[in-house]
């Protein structure tokens, strides 16, 4: 049993370390009040599936995929570069997100004075009561 | 005190006076050589726009703004798109709608059908680093200005 | 070879981007003209539409090749009578909100015109992309297109709308992220991003523990961005304090553009032998019973109108999702195969339109936002008032409204596959949006105002809204009963019928 645990870590440990992070970043988006840690968590979500992507694109002893001469004539493995064009793609959504998740709070800190969850909604919560009528 | 601080601008700035340039050249190298090798408009707008940021920390955010108003990042983010997409519509004009969006092989740079799809592809290039080259400018502007802005993002 | 319709596909997103950057630039010179800019893009892409559907059920599926590069290798914008469906569904919408957000954007957004014209016209490429590609990579990038210019939309009005928007920032990447992550499970088996290809690649693998993963990812990501029962819960604000053409789109379109990946992902790539062997579209049909009573309950109990009707949207989505799931079983010729999931996307696109539009009205006129406060508006607002009630009918499900079509055809296949518990939810949940609704219209037609107190700027009798933001309001609302007859007639059935053929659903011939 434990064997065959180690086994199937070592053999595919690129999958694990992916399925780590992500459950990282899982866990920073639920359980921290903090906006800006949510996003760090988001991010490292976000990441944990480039370096899936990236990963499976490899191709072990394999050089840059930059076809030369030399390349051809001795017949070098190249790693899949179609992985690494989709993630550069991802990278630039991901940084889109992230730009106006980093936004939305700047203006959420200037409306509210606070970053950390709670407080915003207790904040939203005491308006609505103040003005017996949802806040808008 | 004063003088100290003001001794310390000068080595900040005048080493970021030389490297800037360099930095931009390396950008524009990475940007035309992205059709043959590795790089191409992303990175090299990132690096283009980097050298900036470097002007912005170590000037001050209004000398940035002075040097790269807010109308000339947004015409150049729109500019640049216009110049990725328009790219790709003029094969569709050119070919008489024989060919497909996209398909630069048909834009009569040359004769050479291969040699035009590189220089299309080039041309996209640099469309596509004009506007990375601005728009992260312009989030670097909206994340840390501090005078209130209307827009979102 | 190629005619002058094979080239539409592309240059409906590509003019769609053209003239967001055009907005943007001409903006800065120009405050006024953004907008007819805007109107004459919108005008050209749904007449592109028409000619793109009139090309597809006269020729076939266009195959357009991005930059001639073959379909494997290359990208591919696939068009076939399901996506011509949707996309004038979706520029329909899109054209009544543009009409309808000029007078309304100066009074919720005034200043943003320029920034708010070049996000919508974002999202609607966005939108059409997600609805022409070929190519399951290209999805998720204009799924995040259309997401990104959503979030910056809903957060334009500031404060509350603030949290709203960044609650479903949070949930909509993490339901992207397990799409991409869905993908790149495909990939990794079939190493094709092709739709069509994966289609031929997959089936050796349907065994593969690696695909029935990438399809939970599929399901559970999709859903979160449909709105689904257990992961709704960004949806209710997020509609309620965006400005109202954006709920109007969200609610009516947008979400659905969800759902159309889900049915474009299960049926395209994942096909009907693979659907078989699992049992997740009868779990389906229980989850969107549990949405469709979740949702309706849920708006009985609210104050606020808009959000009220966005838990209304709630409901819809179950309803869709359980004519998807009926879809499987249910092969009778009206209401077998995807029939009533695809007239209900159409339904509620009118129905929830109309109503988000007229919701915002009433904003716009008297900054009402609480059904208790809607009293008297009838006499203040006739037409709004008629055209809100009308639509709230078509949600009831009287005939001869859409609601009662697609109501009624979802009943009709849940009694072919014998089973009442599903006819007893419909039935049920059309009494429950007859309580949510008639509270609304009671107050506005049977309560009078209390005299004196004319609050929140209310004042003079008949102070109708500006007619560029009627016109579309009525005309939505006249199209719910007018759809209703022409679906009854089984006018546009032979599109549907067409889909269905292309997935092997319905009745084999």
């Amino acid at each position: 049993m434990v064997e065959w645990l180690t086994a199937e870590i070592s053999s595919k440990y690129n999958y694990w370390v992916s399925i780590l992070l992500m459950l990282i970043g899982f866990y920073a988006i639920i359980a921290k009040d903090n906006l800006i840690k949510k996003i760090i968590g988001l991010s490292i979500f976000q990441t944990a599936i480039f370096l899936f992507y990236i990963s499976l694109g490899v191709v072990r002893k394999g050089t840059a995929p930059i076809v030369s001469e030399e390349m051809i004539l001795k017949g070098y493995a190249y790693v899949n570069p179609l992985p690494h064009v989709l993630i550069l793609t991802a990278i630039v959504v991901a940084v889109a997100t992230t730009a106006v998740a980093l936004s939305l709070i700047i203006r959420l800190y200037e409306e509210y004075g606070t970053i950390e969850e709670t407080e915003i909604i207790g904040a939203i919560k005491r308006k609505e009561a103040d003005q017996d009528r949802p806040a808008f | 005190m004063n003088s100290k601080k003001e001794e310390e601008n000068v080595v900040i700035e005048t080493a970021s006076r030389i490297m800037i340039p360099f930095i931009q050249l390396f950008a524009l190298y990475v940007i035309t050589h992205g059709a043959l090798g590795p790089g191409g408009g992303f990175q090299g707008g990132v690096v283009f726009a980097s050298s900036y940021f470097l002007y912005i920390v170590v000037f001050n955010i209004i000398e940035g703004k002075k040097r790269l108003p807010e109308s000339v990042y947004t015409t150049l983010s729109s500019t640049g798109l216009c110049i990725y997409a328009g790219v790709g519509l003029l094969s569709i004009i050119l070919s008489f709608g024989m060919a497909q969006y996209l398909n630069y092989g048909f834009i009569p740079f040359t004769s050479h059908f291969e040699k035009n799809r590189s220089l299309g592809i080039d041309l996209v290039e640099i469309g596509v680093g004009i506007t990375v080259m601005a728009v992260m400018v312009s989030i670097f502007f909206d994340l840390a200005g501090k005078e209130k802005k209307d827009k979102g993002e | 070879m190629t005619s002058f319709v094979e080239h539409l596909p592309i240059l409906i997103i590509a003019i769609s981007l053209f003239s967001a950057l055009t907005i943007l630039v001409v903006g800065w010179f120009n405050n006024r003209s953004c907008i007819f800019i805007f109107w004459l893009t919108l005008l050209a892409q749904f007449i592109m539409s028409l000619f793109i559907l009139n090309h597809v059920l006269a020729y076939g599926p266009i195959h357009y090749w991005l930059g001639g590069w073959k379909p494997p290798w290359g990208i591919e914008l696939v068009v076939d009578s399901l996506n011509a469906y949707i996309l004038i569904i979706l520029l329909f919408l899109s054209l009544a909100c543009a009409i309808y957000s000029k007078s309304n954007i100066e009074h919720e957004l005034p200043g943003k015109r320029v920034s708010f014209y070049t996000l919508f016209q974002l999202l609607i490429a966005g939108l059409c992309g997600v609805t022409l590609t070929g190519d399951i990579f290209n999805m998720f990038v204009f799924i995040e297109i259309f997401s990104i210019s959503a979030y910056a939309l809903i957060a334009a009005r500031g404060k509350i709308a603030l949290k709203a928007s960044f609650t479903y920032l949070i949930l909509g990447s993490i339901g992207t992220c397990f799409f991409l992550l869905g993908i790149g499970f495909l990939y990794s088996i079939t190493g094709s991003l092709n739709l069509h290809d994966l289609s031929i690649l997959l089936p050796p693998f349907y065994d593969n523990k690696v695909v029935k993963a990438a399809f939970v990812f599929f399901i559970v990501g999709l859903s979160i961005k449909m709105a689904l029962f257990p992961f709704h819960t960004w949806l209710p604000d997020a509609h309620a304090f965006a400005p109202a053409e954006i709920s109007a789109m969200l609610s009516g379109i947008m979400i659905e553009i969800s759902t159309y990946v889900f049915i474009r992902v299960s049926f395209s790539v994942f096909t009907l032998e693979f659907l078989k062997l699992l049992p997740v579209f009868d779990i389906l049909c229980w989850v969107a019973v549990a949405a469709i009573l979740m949702g309706s309950v849920m708006a009985i109990t609210q104050v606020n109108l808009k959000r009220m009707l966005a838990y209304s949207s709630v409901a819809n989505m179950g309803y869709i999702m359980l004519a998807v799931g009926l879809s499987l079983s249910a092969v009778e010729s009206p209401w077998g195969g995807l029939n009533p999931a695809l007239m209900h996307i159409a339904n509620h696109a009118l129905m929830k339109g109309c109503l988000f539009l007229a919701a915002g009205a009433f904003i716009y006129k008297a900054n009402l936002w609480n059904i208790t406060e809607f009293r008297g508006l009838a006499k203040k607002m006739p037409y709004t008032c008629a055209a809100f009630v009308i639509a709230a009918i078509s949600m009831i499900g009287i005939p001869p409204s859409v609601g009662f079509v697609s109501k009624l055809y979802i009943i009709m296949a849940s009694i072919e596959i014998k089973n009442y518990f599903f006819v007893a939810v419909l039935l049920i949940s059309s009494l429950l949006n007859l309580a949510y609704f008639w509270r609304v219209i009671e107050t506005m037609y049977m309560k009078h105002e209390e005299g004196g107190r004319s609050s929140h700027g209310s004042h003079g009798t008949s102070e109708e809204i500006p007619l560029g933001m009627l016109i579309p309001i009525l005309l939505l609302s006249s199209l719910c009963i007018v759809m209703g007859i022409v679906w009854l007639g089984k006018v546009p059935i032979p599109v549907l019928d067409q889909v269905n053929l292309m997935f092997g659903l319905g009745k084999v011939p």
